[in-house]
């Protein structure tokens, strides 16, 4: 099987939310309430439970050249997030009964058969993606469409996007593409475009990269995502120093006073 | 279309408010009156994806962090009862200790199966056995510290019942050896459990929380056994008097260190309830136990029944105190996106 990812160029995303209204439809995703947030067109605010695909709207300080040219007007620019699929997952890692698990296609996918709602893949995914559903109480994210990519089709949100802002397909051409993607808009005076997936990290890198303009921070993208796993030896450690404390001290304690006359 | 409001509307005492603003000074500048939200936000690297947190806020309900507390206490009162009963303490001790860890062993279970919702799915949880995941470890910690810490338990209630019999016996000792081998990373696997994952102030101190955790679980261990009649102890004083002594050390440490991601440690709600456990469970219990040790009447028993007293509360205002700090760290955005270092702080 191919490993597959997808690469979300920010530079080509109008914002028309395509794929998120293919996400819902497809997946059979329910609402994620119909609020007013303020912040530019995006009233959903980031990815979640019942948000696998989520347009941000960047509105950033008037600068020609980056999403308009009017000096007078904020600059705009959209990109289209959706679950990492990292490397090394921090909810596969985490989940203790087995229903997150990595596909024949690299991706990470969550079987809500299975899932039991423990909540502790929350707190482990770096890039806030996993949540749990209230009144379902177990935990949902992107699938990676796996029900279609195990038939061969493209994942909805990708079929969807009118302009190619996303892509899907076998990771390293994609990664070639990106590459190239990123030389080309340098080449054509946008020099702050660069590539964003995590690969320096101990997530390893991802199978959803992104291409964006600026500082990904600004897109809410972590410059330094870290795989909770990382933490795990030196917590266990203590566990041990803990354990081996508790049981010197009260040896002690009760040899000693066993060794005093009774009260 | 609603019909205009009676004059004892609170719309129309607002519209005066803002008239007599405007008399006052000339201009209005209360809130109301600009679009909310106004200057509108600005995406960019300083100040994030318009300060919308990344990470999500833990999911747990109020069942989780007093699961770590009984978790906690149940597998040190096993522990102590274990090496009591190996070094020869008294026996109603080593009863009493057994009898606190079966509780544990039951209400834990409980507590965790609350908190899922559907009591059916627990059972996903032993699907697998995965070493690196502290949840699942836990799982199966707390599965086989509840069956050991019972079977102790119920083996001493027959012997106690019907006269020592040879199988009574092994059962006895073989869940007492369990219920120790199971009750030491029981007593702390928490700690492991919420250092190991995504949230900064967690994470942050992830080498750390297992003996803190520890070290609160065995302040209230000792705490039930003083409350149970065990006042006049001398190990569980010097148990007791150790744990409050890391606590005090615990507190220092959270206060002295600064780090913007440890800020929930100190500041808002969840601040304030880490301040309020670590002071009940570190010098407040300290300064009651050594001042006990001047006496011996039943006034100094009392102060001892009083320092586990706080030492209980201590240990599960602790344990909320850290879900709380878990909740304001997921929720300060500039923490995963590294701009607290740049900023104020």
């Amino acid at each position: 099987m191919r490993v597959t990812a997808f690469l979300t160029d920010s530079t080509l995303c109008i914002g028309c939310k395509a794929c998120e209204v293919a996400c819902k439809e497809w997946n059979e995703v329910p609402d994620d309430g119909f609020d007013w947030s303020g912040f530019s067109y995006d009233n959903t605010g980031s990815v979640g439970h019942s948000t696998w695909r989520h347009v941000k709207f960047v509105e950033q300080a008037p600068e020609a050249g980056l999403g308009g040219n009017d000096p007078d007007l904020a600059s705009w620019t959209f990109s289209s997030d959706v679950c990492k699929h990292c490397e090394n997952a921090g909810c596969l890692e985490a989940c203790p009964t087995g229903a997150i698990v990595r596909t024949e296609f690299g991706g990470v996918f969550l079987q809500s058969d299975i899932c039991n709602g423990c909540g502790y893949c929350v707190v482990a995914c770096p890039f806030g993606v996993v949540e749990k559903r209230p009144g379902d109480g177990r935990a949902f994210k992107c699938t990676f469409c796996y029900d279609r990519q195990k038939v061969g089709l493209t994942p909805a949100c990708a079929k969807a996007c009118p302009t190619e802002s996303i892509q899907f397909g076998e990771i390293e051409s994609l990664r070639l593409k990106a590459k190239e993607r990123v030389q080309e808009l340098h080449a054509r005076g946008m020099e702050d475009a660069t590539l964003y997936d995590a690969a320096d990290s101990s997530v390893g890198g991802t199978h959803a990269m992104f291409v964006v303009r600026g500082d990904p921070r600004a897109y809410n993208l972590p410059p330094n995502p870290e795989c909770p796993t990382v933490y795990l030896k030196k917590a266990w450690t203590s566990s041990a120093v803990a354990a081996a404390l508790l049981v010197g001290g009260s040896l002690i304690a009760f040899l000693a006073d066993r060794k005093r006359p009774s009260r | 279309m609603s019909n205009p409001s009676p004059p004892q509307d609170p719309r129309e005492e607002r519209l005066a408010e803002i008239r007599r603003e405007a008399e006052r000074e000339g201009t209005v500048k209360q809130r109301g009156v600009r679009p909310a939200g106004a200057p509108f936000p600005i995406a960019s690297a300083e100040t994030g994806y318009y300060g919308i947190p990344l990470l999500k806020e833990p999911a747990w309900t109020w069942e989780i962090p007093l699961y770590f507390f009984v978790g906690g206490a149940a597998g040190a009162a096993a522990v102590m009862g274990a090496i009591a009963n190996a070094t020869g303490a008294d026996r109603r001790l080593v009863r009493d200790a057994r009898f606190i860890a079966a509780a544990g062993a039951v209400l834990s279970p409980a507590l965790l199966i609350a908190d899922l919702g559907r009591p059916e799915r627990f059972l996903a949880m032993m699907r697998v056995f995965k070493p690196r995941s502290p949840m699942s470890m836990g799982v199966w910690t707390l599965l086989g510290f509840s069956g050991a810490a019972s079977a102790t338990a119920f083996a001493a209630f027959l012997r106690g019942r019907y006269g020592p019999s040879l199988p009574l016996r092994v059962l006895e000792n073989a869940g007492e050896a369990a219920s120790l081998a199971f009750g030491l990373p029981f007593s702390n696997y928490a700690g492991v459990l919420i250092g190991a994952t995504a949230i900064p102030v967690w994470n942050e101190n992830a080498g750390n929380l297992p003996m803190h955790f520890a070290a609160s679980g065995v302040g209230s261990a000792v705490g039930l056994l003083e409350l149970a009649g065990h006042q006049k102890n001398r190990a569980l004083q010097a148990i007791g008097l150790g744990a409050a002594i890391f606590e005090c050390w615990e507190g220092y440490r959270i206060e002295s260190r600064q780090l913007p991601k440890l800020d929930p440690l100190k500041h808002g709600p969840s601040g304030q309830l880490v301040r309020a456990g670590g002071v009940l469970s570190g010098p407040v219990p300290l300064l009651l136990r050594l001042i006990s040790g001047f006496g011996k009447g039943p006034r100094s028993q009392n102060l001892r029944r009083i320092a586990g007293l706080s030492a209980i509360v201590g240990s599960i205002i602790t344990r909320y105190a850290w879900v709380q700090a878990g909740h304001a760290s997921a929720r300060d955005w500039r923490e995963p996106l590294g701009n607290n270092d740049k900023t104020d702080g």
